[in-house]
């Protein structure tokens, strides 16, 4: 059997607030003895409350963060320092403010010292597989937030990461951006199937994308509490496949479990 | 500044800078006829009319030119040297939270010192020559830049930071396309008071002692009296300050063309 593609054992991340070590106050625990794996060429989302430790996980797999306890596999082989098989899309604006569209994609290539010629063709291919074959000489605060995402896309895929690590990548966008983006990251997915780790709070999201969907229970001490996998046939659309029966008779199903957690999580924000 | 004001007026262009013009002609107008009707002393508030002459022939016969060279040439090397250093130890200090810590206070204190009194001692240092001057120029043109800088590396993004690292950024080459482009950046933002400062080191640098320059002048007009020419030479300094002025934002609109226009600006 080949090893999974991403195998979190028992992982907790403890914070310790310089507050919290002063008044001796237990430090605060982000995730909880958590197991997860990502099979090769899987599509795997994990959905939890708002502040549940969703990120804290994925910046684990990147090798980001060490994990207070536990530890993880990529390819069955221990994680030491960063992920290098793995692609990050973060929340945030990632872009380099300085630099062109056409740059941020060379970046990485840049990185690997890669002849600059070779890096740019290169580049301009990606571009114009996320759709911006003509806006390569723009700077990120000259395109829109959905064209900067496409960006930030171009950037890691150029890589050709075996990974992709997603952390609320179209949360910032509206409803019309985001299902288009949805389906075209589906596109580049199904071109060679990578194995991916997406984070959301949008469980439409989650189901419409995703092989398998895990959903986190609200924080302190985030863990699994679910799994479902998704048996919808690919490829799909998603602006459709939200209109399937079986769609929403798993979203019906998902959300069951999850109600209960998410209204905890709405109690412990709203008591900060 | 004076962009932004005048959008927000009713005034525009042409007919604004008509206005602006006119504004200065009269405050000079006033200023003559109070001297002339002798409400003012001559003696002590020089006459417009002489300084504007003074000015033009400084410039006609050309004997300003030697002294506004050497003005000058103290400003750029002050800045230069100072921005440089500023750019090159605070990027040292920003990332080095040791070597941070341990000078912090020194720097701090040096930053509150009034070091134009060091004048003295660098003219004793340096002699009466133009390196003075420079030395004076550099400890005001570094303290703005190096906070500026040490500003520019904190202020990094930590999700861009995460990113470029995850793109495969070695520690070179994360100072290489990360820190030093947001150090200049926050550099040529200060670069206004910057270039001011290297000029205020200069001109108060010869003021204090030398044999050359703008400084010299108005130093040499004072000592017998001429008012005039102590004007004359302020006149000269602020049109060049002006045009130093507008040189740097030349060179910041060129470097600068990735950044979002200031939010209320205009876009052109």
């Amino acid at each position: 059997m080949i090893a999974p593609a991403v195998a979190l054992r028992d992982v907790t991340c403890r914070f310790h607030t310089t507050r919290a070590l002063k008044e001796g106050i237990p430090a605060y625990v982000a995730v909880d003895q958590t197991s997860l794996k990502i099979a090769n060429g899987e599509f795997v989302s994990v959905i939890g409350p708002t502040g549940c430790g969703k990120s804290t996980l994925l910046n684990v797999t990147a090798g980001l963060l060490k994990p207070s306890e536990g530890s993880v596999e990529i390819f069955g082989d221990i994680l030491r320092g960063l992920n290098a098989k793995a692609g990050y899309m973060f929340q945030a604006d990632s872009l380099l403010p300085w630099r062109t569209a056409l740059e941020n994609v060379t970046l990485g290539l840049e990185y690997r010292r890669v002849p600059a010629p070779e890096a740019t063709a290169h580049a301009m291919e990606w571009l114009d597989r996320v759709g911006l074959g003509g806006f390569g000489d723009r700077y990120p605060h000259q395109l829109s937030g959905g064209m900067r995402k496409r960006v930030s896309l171009a950037q890691m895929l150029i890589l050709d990461p075996k990974i992709l690590l997603m952390d609320e990548p179209f949360s910032a966008l509206d409803v019309q951006t985001r299902v288009l983006m949805e389906n075209e990251l589906l596109e580049l997915w199904s071109a060679d199937r990578k194995s991916v780790l997406f984070i959301t709070h949008d469980l439409e999201e989650a189901i419409a994308l995703s092989d398998r969907v895990i959903a986190l229970s609200a924080g302190p001490g985030t863990h699994p509490i679910g799994e479902w996998a998704i048996d919808l046939p690919r490829p799909r659309d998603i602006a459709e496949i939200r209109l399937a029966p079986r769609f929403v008779e798993l979203h019906r199903l998902i959300w069951e479990t999850m109600k209960e957690e998410v209204l905890k999580g709405y109690v412990q924000s709203q008591r900060k | 500044m004076s962009k932004a004001s005048g959008n927000k007026s009713g005034l525009r262009g042409p007919m604004l800078r008509f206005w602006q013009a006119l504004l200065l002609l009269v405050v000079f107008a006033v200023w003559q006829a109070l001297v002339v009707t002798n409400v003012l002393p001559k003696f002590f508030f020089g006459e417009p009319i002489k300084v504007l002459t003074r000015a033009v022939t400084w410039f006609t016969t050309g004997t300003i030119w030697p002294h506004l060279a050497t003005t000058l040439l103290e400003t750029v090397l002050a800045f230069v040297i100072g921005a440089t250093s500023a750019l090159v130890i605070g990027l040292w200090l920003a990332l080095n939270p040791t070597a941070s810590a341990l000078t912090e206070p020194y720097i701090k204190a040096m930053n509150s010192m009034p070091r134009v009194i060091l004048a003295p001692i660098f003219a004793v240092w340096f002699g009466l020559g133009i390196w003075s001057k420079v030395a004076l120029g550099i400890t005001l043109v570094f303290f703005v830049v190096f906070f500026n800088v040490y500003q520019g590396i904190r202020e990094v993004s930590p999700v861009v930071l995460a990113n470029t690292r995850m793109l495969g950024a070695s520690r070179s080459q994360l100072l290489r396309t990360v820190y030093l482009p947001s150090a200049t950046s926050w550099v040529l933002s200060s670069l206004h008071t910057a270039v001011g400062m290297a000029f205020v080191g200069a001109v108060v640098g010869e003021y204090l002692g030398s044999s050359k320059g703008v400084g010299y002048l108005i130093l040499q007009a004072e000592g017998v009296f001429d008012v005039n020419t102590v004007f004359a030479g302020i006149l000269v300094l602020t049109i060049f300050a002006l045009l130093l002025d507008g040189l740097v934002g030349l060179v910041e609109k060129r470097l600068l063309v990735w950044r979002p226009a200031p939010a209320g600006s205009e876009a052109h």
